[in-house]
Parts: C-alpha cells; sequence; structure tokens
C-alpha cells in the first residue's frame, strides 16, 4: 500500500482514496462522541446526521480503496473493514484537524467549519477529476457537505456575534485550530501524483477557501488570524497528534479483540 | 439555552400535497428552526419542503369551548359530500 514500494501509480490513487476515507471517518467518529451529550436535543440529532454522512462518504472511499487494492495485489482480498479496522495510527492518512478533540461546543463547530468549507471545495474539484469512481463519491457527498458547512457556519456566527462569554470561546477555538488548517492546502507526494491522473489541481482552492472563512469570521465579528503563521503537518503521511491513538484504541477494539467479528 | 422560544413545525411530504404539522422544537431564529427541523423530522425521507412558526404566534381554541365550537356540527350530516360519485383517478380526497 506505500507507494514507495512499488512504482505502480496505481498505489497513488490508493493513497489518495485512503486519505479521504480516513479524514471523514476520523471526523465523523469524532463527531459521533457528541451523541447523547449535545447542549440541547436538537443540537444533538443534528451533529449525529453529520458524523453518520461523513462515516457514510468514509465507506465509499474505502470500498473504492479496498477495490484499487485488490486490483494492484489480487488474492490479498482487503475489505472496507479492514481498512477502518485494522490499520495502526502510522497508516491513517487523516487531516490532523480531524482527529483534535471536540472541546467545547464552539470548537466542535470550528473544527466543523474549517473541514466541511475544505470538503466543500475539494469535492467540487473532485467531481471534475477523470476518475469516475470518485468523482460519483464527490457529487453525492457534497450535497451533505454543503448542508455541514451552511449548519457549521451559521453556528460560528451565531457564537462569534453572540454573548461576551461565546465570542471569547469562539475566538479562542479559530486561533487554536488555525495551525492546523495549513496542511488541508499543502499537498503531500500521493496528491501531487494522483493530481496528473485525475487533470485536477487540488490545491486550487485555498483562494476560495480563504474567501469563504474571512466572509464568515468577518460575519461573526471574529478576527482572522494571520496568514503567515506556522502550521502544522504530517497527517497525510502518516504522523498524528497524540490523540488519534486514542481513537483507533476506542474504535477498533472490537474487531481487534475478537477478529472477523459480524455484528 | 432553555431560553430559546418554541417552533411548530410543518412539512409537506411530497408534491402537491399540504404542509401537516409533525410537532415541536426549540431554536433561537427561523433559520435555525429550519435546520433543527430539517435534522429532526425529515432524517428519514419525510419531506421535501419545511415551515415553521413560532409557537407564541399560533392562536388556538380554547378547549373550555369545544362543546359549543365544534359539537353543532355533528348533526349536520347534510354538510358531507358524501353524495357524490368521485372518479376513481381522483386522489387525496
Amino acid at each position: 500500500m506505500d507507494s514507495k514500494t512499488t512504482n505502480n501509480p496505481q498505489n497513488d490513487l490508493v493513497s489518495f482514496s485512503l486519505f479521504l476515507a480516513d479524514s471523514s471517518l476520523i471526523m465523523g467518529h469524532r463527531l459521533s462522541e457528541w451523541t447523547g451529550h449535545g447542549p440541547m436535543l436538537e443540537q444533538d440529532i443534528a451533529i449525529s446526521n453529520i458524523a453518520l454522512d461523513l462515516i457514510g462518504q468514509a465507506r465509499n472511499f474505502y470500498q473504492y480503496s479496498a477495490k484499487l487494492n485488490n486490483e494492484i495485489y489480487p488474492g490479498k482480498n482487503t475489505t472496507e473493514d479492514e481498512l477502518a479496522y485494522l490499520r495502526d495510527a502510522n497508516q491513517f492518512k487523516n487531516l490532523l484537524i480531524t482527529e483534535l478533540p471536540n472541546g467545547d461546543w464552539s470548537k466542535t463547530i470550528g473544527k466543523i467549519f474549517f473541514f466541511s468549507s475544505w470538503q466543500f471545495y475539494f469535492y467540487q474539484k473532485l467531481i471534475s477529476s477523470s476518475d469516475d469512481q470518485l468523482a460519483a463519491i464527490a457529487e453525492k457527498s457534497l450535497k451533505e457537505v454543503t448542508y455541514h458547512n451552511k449548519w457549521s457556519s451559521e453556528w460560528v456566527i451565531r457564537l462569534g456575534d453572540g454573548t461576551k462569554e461565546s465570542k471569547k470561546r469562539t475566538q479562542n477555538a479559530i486561533d487554536d485550530l488555525w495551525q492546523y488548517t495549513g496542511e488541508l492546502f499543502i499537498a503531500t507526494e500521493f496528491e501531487i501524483n494522483v493530481e496528473k491522473c485525475l487533470c485536477i489541481d487540488v490545491r486550487a482552492i485555498r483562494e476560495d477557501w480563504l474567501k469563504k472563512v474571512k466572509a464568515v469570521l468577518k460575519e461573526a465579528t471574529l478576527h482572522f488570524p494571520s496568514e503567515e503563521s506556522w502550521m502544522q503537518k504530517g497527517g497525510k503521511d502518516g504522523i498524528h497528534t497524540e490523540h488519534l491513538g486514542f481513537i483507533l484504541a476506542e474504535m477498533q477494539f472490537l474487531q481487534r479483540a475478537y477478529p472477523s467479528l459480524e455484528w | 439555552m432553555d431560553s430559546e422560544p418554541l417552533w411548530e413545525v410543518f412539512i409537506r411530504s411530497k408534491q402537491g400535497l399540504e404542509h401537516k404539522h409533525v410537532g415541536s422544537l426549540h431554536a433561537a431564529d427561523a433559520k435555525m428552526a429550519i435546520e433543527n427541523a430539517r435534522d429532526v423530522y425529515t432524517r428519514r425521507m419525510e419531506g421535501v419542503s419545511i415551515w415553521v412558526v413560532e409557537s407564541k404566534n399560533i392562536f388556538a381554541t380554547n378547549p373550555d369551548e369545544a362543546e359549543s365550537l365544534f359539537d353543532p356540527a355533528n348533526d349536520k350530516i347534510y354538510r358531507h359530500p358524501t353524495f357524490y360519485n368521485l372518479p376513481d383517478e381522483l386522489k387525496y380526497m
């Protein structure tokens, strides 16, 4: 599965598909932690719906990753479940922002806002890629993401332009999360390689993303963090924060303790 | 968040049908009420359109007056158009 083991360009496509699968799965799993703990019933359901949407997207990308992988390594019979439940932290390619703890409501909203804004523009590019399957998944997912983005944007505005306390918390959340947003637009090796064969430039979305983020923060009366600030990176290459291991320990426990268990 | 007002939710289940009252929820404003309604009441494909109205804007009949308001209709059977023959193609009557 590592692109360095063979020169098969399809390995890069597997990595790319896994990067999207892992990002959606970890984000979805994190958000599912809110289920039963939302600030009010309506928001509890809203965030659980978003979590389910993301896990659904992850499944589509995992199924495709498994199919591609089986074309390269016939006989391995990789399944979507193996990819989700039997890989270790350094094999996960999710964006770092997806694995960060939820924090308070404003931090969770900030995470969804930054991530869904990125997905919104990223999937729009993916729809026009030359890979039919990725394009189809992107098209289906974009409808969901459009809602996540609208929902979280409105929450950022509501909290930022809300009470003194909500404004302070939301500004803190935006400032804390900011260092994890640079990675969204730094193409790693497999991304650069697939861009050629998919005929898309996923790096071109940064300007759109910045414009969107600036507009929402302005309406929320929050200040925009510096574009020049230092950024964290590494998620796409398997270098994660200390938080991912704990997520996997919980998420993968059942399959690790009872291999091949179905329920 | 307890101070958020209550909203009544009306859902149209498919094109051509009327909006029906499905329940209520809390939300800070109309936009949020629509989104909450979408998330709470249409997650199993129940609707194609949503109306919300703040509960305080609904004026209702007083249950104590039910007898004087509604009982008089009980013996006016002639008001039901049951003597028309409806064509089979006509639906939702």
